[in-house]
C-alpha cells in the first residue's frame, strides 16, 4: 500500500520536474498541483510538556480563592489526544453557584477600572492563534472602561450587574477572554463555567487574574457539566446570562430566562457557507476552504462547512481539494507540525461519525486524507462528502469536526438561495475576484459574519455573532460593549 | 318621505395593502369608554396572522432593497397624507376615548411629527451605529446594521395611535415589514390610519394591521416560526413571559417597549436605540493588498 503511493506520487511529480526546467513555465491555475503528500516526511517535532506541572485536584475559584465544592464531587478530564486521565475537576453543584454569586454581590460595586488588567500576561502555553487573540481582548476591552460614555452616544449607560457566563470547549480560554473582558469593562463582575472537558486553562486564567491584582469576588469560576450551567442560569442573582455553545442548550436557554428579567445573549451553532465563484483567485479559495473547515479539528461554530462551487470550476476544486487533503498532518497536538489535533471528546467523535455515516447512506461520496490515525485518543481523518444536496443531514446539521459537506451552483442568485437555506446564520465566505459580486453578496447573504476572499478571521475590534438560530448578540467591538450595559 | 340610514362601516384589516374581513367571519363592536356602540371591526384569527406573516415576508425583500433615501422620502409622504386625513383622525380618537377635542388633537399632531421624525433616521441609522473595524491584520473591516425581517409589534393600549406608530416606525425605517396587533382598547384610530397609509407611498405588506384579542393571537405571535423579532409594548407581564418563551422555538428577538401612557409624548419615544432592536449587525472583512 504505501510502496503504492510512493510510485504514483513520482509520476506525479516528474512532468512538474519537466515544467521547471522549461523556458519561463506558467501553469494555468486550472491544472497547478501541490505534490506534498509524501514527498518528505516531518521528523517528529512534539513540544516538550514535561515543564507543564497540572495538579492531581482542582477546586473551584470562588471569591479569590480556591475551594472545595459543597458538593465534594469532582470528575476526570481526560487528554483527548491520549485519554491520560490529567486532573480532576471539582463539580460545583447549586449550593457553589449559590455561593459564588454571593461572593460576587457581596463585591459588585467595588470593581476598579479595568486597566490593572494592562499586566495581566497570559501564560506562555502555546504559540497559536488562541494566546495572542486573548490578550489582545483583554487589552482592548480593558481601554474601553473609562470612555463609555461615549460608546453610546446620548447615553450614559451603566453596568448590569452579575453576568453568568457559560462557554464552550473548542476555544476554551479564547471564550473565556470574550466574555471576561467586556464584561468587566462595562463594570460587572462575573461567574464563568467554563465546559466540563476544558476547564483547566479557565482555572490557570483564574490564577492569573489573581496575580494581577482583580479585586477577589470579581472574576469567579466554576466548574462542572450542564447541572452547574443550568443552576447558574437559574440563580435569581444573576442578572445577566452570556451563553456560548450549541443551539439546542442556547433554545433551552432562552426558555429557562423567559419569565425573568435576566439578559440573554446567546453565540450558537453554525453551518456556514463558502462559496467560491468561477473568478476566484483559485489556490487562495482552496486554502480558505482548508482553513475555513479544518482549523481547530472543524471545532469552530463558524466553520465553513459547506462548500458551494460553481459548476464549472468542480472539477478543478476537487482535485486541488483532494491533493491539499493528503498533505494535512494529523497527530499529535504537541507536535509543532501537526495540522489537525485530536477530537475534543469520545462523545463528540461519536457524534461526527454518526453524521458522516449518515451521509454515505443518503447518498454522498465521502473522500478522506490517507493519514495515519494515532491508535490511542479520539481522532478522525480530514474528510469531505460530495454529492451532498440540500436536504441530506449533513447539508442541515452541524457536524463540529473535520468534515466539508460540498455542492454546486449556477448563479450567483442561486448560490444565495442555497447558503441562505439554514435555519442558522453566523457567517459565510465568498471567493471572486469581482468587486461589485463582494458586495451583491454581502448583501445577500443572512449572517454575521461575511469573510470575503479569506476566511476564519478574528479581531478584538470586529463584532461577531449571528443571525437566525445562530443566537442574538455581538461580541467583539463596540458592539459588544452593548449586551454587558443598560444604555440609561 | 323616509329618513336615510347613515352607513354603517365593519372596518377591515389591512394585509399586504389590501382591506380584508377577517378568514374567520367574526367581528367585535368597538364600544366607547361610556358604553356608546361605535362601529364593528374584523376580529383576527390565528389564520389572519399567519396571512399577514405571509404578506409581510413577501413584502420584505422589496422594502429592504428600497433605498435608505426612498424609505425615507415615503414615510415622510405618510406624513403629508396624515395630515391632509388629521380631522378623520382626531374625530376617531374623540368618538373612542370621549376626550377632548384638544387631547386628540395633540396625539394626531404627535403622530404625524413621529413619522417626519423617524423618516429623517433612514439614512442616518447605519452611520450611528454601524463601524469600520481598525483590524490588526491586513483587511478591511466594517460592520453595518441591516434589518431582520418580519416584525411582530403588539402597540400599546394607549395611546391607541401614537403608541402604535411609534414602535412600528423605528422597525419598518430600517426596512423591516410588520404585523401589527392594534390596541384591544381602542383598534378604530389605528384601523383608521391603514386607510391613509393604503393612500400613500408605503407598499403593500410592509405595515400589515390586525385587529382582536390579545389573549387569543399573543400565543401565536409567539409560537410562529416566520416571524424574526417582536416588539412588545402592550405592558403586561403574562404576555411578556409568553412572548420571551416563545423565543426559544426559533430564537427570535423580543424587545419590551412598553411604556406609561403620557411617555408617548415624549423624547423616551423617539429613542433612536430602538431601531437597534429590529436590526442585525453584519461584519465583511476583506484583505487588503495590491
Amino acid at each position: 500500500m504505501k510502496n503504492n503511493r510512493k510510485s504514483s506520487v513520482a509520476k506525479v511529480i516528474r512532468p512538474a520536474v519537466r515544467q521547471a526546467t522549461a523556458a519561463l513555465p506558467v501553469v494555468p491555475a486550472k491544472s497547478r498541483r501541490l505534490v506534498f503528500g509524501g514527498k518528505w516526511d516531518y521528523a517528529p517535532a512534539p513540544e516538550s510538556s514535561s515543564h507543564i506541572a497540572i495538579l492531581p485536584r482542582h477546586d473551584l475559584f470562588i471569591d479569590g480563592r480556591f475551594v472545595a465544592p459543597r458538593s465534594g464531587k469532582y470528575f476526570a478530564s481526560v487528554n483527548p489526544a491520549t485519554e491520560q486521565k490529567l486532573t480532576e475537576i471539582a463539580q460545583a453543584g447549586a449550593a457553589d453557584v449559590d455561593r459564588a454569586v454571593r461572593a460576587v454581590q457581596e463585591k459588585s460595586r467595588e470593581l476598579a477600572i479595568l486597566e490593572s488588567m494592562d499586566g495581566g500576561k497570559p501564560i506562555k502555553e502555546s504559540r497559536d492563534f488562541d494566546l495572542p487573540m486573548v490578550a489582545a481582548h483583554f487589552f482592548y476591552y480593558a481601554g474601553w472602561a473609562d470612555k463609555l460614555n461615549y460608546a453610546l452616544p446620548n447615553r450614559r449607560p451603566q453596568s448590569l450587574g452579575v453576568a453568568g457566563q457559560i462557554i464552550p470547549w473548542n476555544f476554551p480560554l479564547l471564550m473565556a477572554a470574550w466574555k471576561i473582558a467586556p464584561a468587566l469593562a462595562c463594570g460587572n463582575t462575573v461567574v464563568l463555567k467554563p465546559a466540563e472537558t476544558t476547564s483547566l486553562t479557565a482555572l490557570r486564567l483564574a490564577q492569573i487574574l489573581q496575580e494581577a491584582e482583580l479585586p477577589p469576588g470579581v472574576v469567579n469560576i466554576v466548574t462542572g457539566a450542564g447541572e452547574t450551567g443550568a443552576a447558574l442560569v437559574n440563580h435569581p442573582g444573576v442578572d445577566k446570562i452570556a451563553f456560548t455553545g450549541s443551539t439546542e442548550v442556547g433554545k433551552q436557554i432562552a426558555a429557562a430566562t423567559a419569565g425573568t428579567r435576566k439578559r440573554l445573549t446567546l453565540e450558537l451553532g453554525g453551518k456556514a457557507a463558502n462559496i467560491v465563484f468561477e473568478d476566484a483567485p483559485i489556490d487562495q479559495a482552496i486554502e480558505g476552504v482548508i482553513n475555513g473547515i479544518y482549523f481547530n479539528q472543524g471545532h469552530v461554530c463558524c466553520a465553513g462547512s459547506r462548500l458551494l462551487v460553481q459548476e464549472s470550476i468542480y472539477g478543478t476544486v476537487i482535485r486541488k481539494l483532494r491533493d491539499r487533503l493528503q498533505t494535512l498532518r494529523v497527530g499529535d497536538p504537541l507536535d509543532k507540525n501537526t495540522d489537525i489535533g485530536a477530537i475534543n471528546s469520545r462523545n463528540q467523535l461519536d457524534k461526527i461519525r454518526e453524521l458522516v455515516h449518515c451521509g454515505v447512506e443518503e447518498g454522498a461520496t465521502l473522500e478522506q486524507s490517507a493519514c495515519r490515525l494515532p491508535a490511542k485518543g479520539y481522532w478522525y481523518p480530514p474528510s469531505f462528502l460530495t454529492g451532498v444536496t440540500l436536504s441530506h443531514r449533513v447539508a442541515q446539521e452541524e457536524i463540529f469536526g473535520p468534515v466539508l459537506s460540498v455542492m454546486t451552483f449556477r448563479t450567483p442568485q442561486e448560490a444565495v438561495e442555497r447558503a441562505n437555506n439554514t435555519p442558522y446564520g453566523l457567517s459565510a465566505g465568498v471567493w471572486t475576484d469581482k468587486g461589485s459580486k463582494i458586495f451583491h453578496m454581502v448583501n445577500q447573504l443572512k449572517a454575521g459574519v461575511v469573510w470575503a476572499n479569506t476566511y476564519n478571521k478574528f479581531d478584538p475590534t470586529s463584532p461577531f455573532g449571528g443571525y437566525k438560530e445562530s443566537g442574538f448578540g455581538r461580541e467583539g467591538g463596540l458592539h459588544g460593549l452593548l449586551p454587558y450595559l443598560q444604555p440609561d | 318621505m323616509t329618513q336615510r340610514l347613515s352607513v354603517k362601516k365593519t372596518y377591515k384589516l389591512y394585509l399586504g395593502g389590501k382591506f380584508v374581513r377577517s378568514e374567520s367571519g367574526r367581528t367585535l363592536p368597538a364600544i366607547s369608554p361610556r358604553g356608546v356602540p361605535l362601529d364593528n371591526y374584523a376580529w383576527a384569527s390565528r389564520k389572519d396572522l399567519r396571512d399577514a406573516v405571509t404578506a409581510a415576508r413577501k413584502a420584505f425583500s422589496g422594502w429592504a432593497g428600497t433605498t435608505a433615501y426612498l424609505k425615507g422620502q415615503i414615510l415622510y409622504r405618510a406624513a403629508e397624507m396624515l395630515e391632509g386625513g388629521a380631522e378623520e383622525l382626531v374625530l376617531e380618537i374623540r368618538r373612542s376615548t370621549q376626550c377632548t377635542p384638544a387631547v386628540a388633537r395633540r396625539e394626531v399632531t404627535a403622530t404625524i411629527d413621529r413619522f417626519v421624525y423617524f423618516a429623517g433616521w433612514t439614512d442616518k441609522y447605519q452611520q450611528v451605529f454601524g463601524s469600520v473595524n481598525p483590524v490588526a491584520t491586513s483587511h478591511f473591516n466594517f460592520s453595518t446594521p441591516e434589518p431582520m425581517g418580519v416584525v411582530g409589534v403588539l402597540a400599546p393600549g394607549k395611546p391607541s395611535l401614537l403608541g402604535l406608530v411609534s414602535v412600528v416606525l423605528p422597525a419598518v425605517l430600517s426596512g423591516n415589514t410588520t404585523v401589527v396587533l392594534a390596541s384591544e382598547r381602542f383598534p378604530l384610530p389605528a384601523l383608521t390610519l391603514a386607510e391613509i397609509l393604503a393612500t400613500s407611498d408605503l407598499p403593500g405588506g410592509v405595515i400589515n394591521l390586525l385587529a382582536g384579542k390579545g389573549e387569543e393571537l399573543v400565543p401565536h405571535f409567539a409560537s410562529h416560526m416566520d416571524i424574526n423579532a417582536i416588539v412588545d409594548a402592550r405592558g403586561d407581564a403574562g404576555a411578556r413571559a409568553r412572548l420571551r418563551a416563545g423565543t426559544a422555538l426559533n430564537l427570535k428577538r423580543y424587545a419590551d417597549r412598553a411604556l406609561a401612557p403620557s411617555f408617548w409624548f415624549g423624547a423616551r419615544a423617539e429613542d433612536p436605540y430602538a431601531i437597534l432592536d429590529t436590526v442585525e449587525t453584519k461584519t465583511a472583512w476583506h484583505p487588503i493588498g495590491s
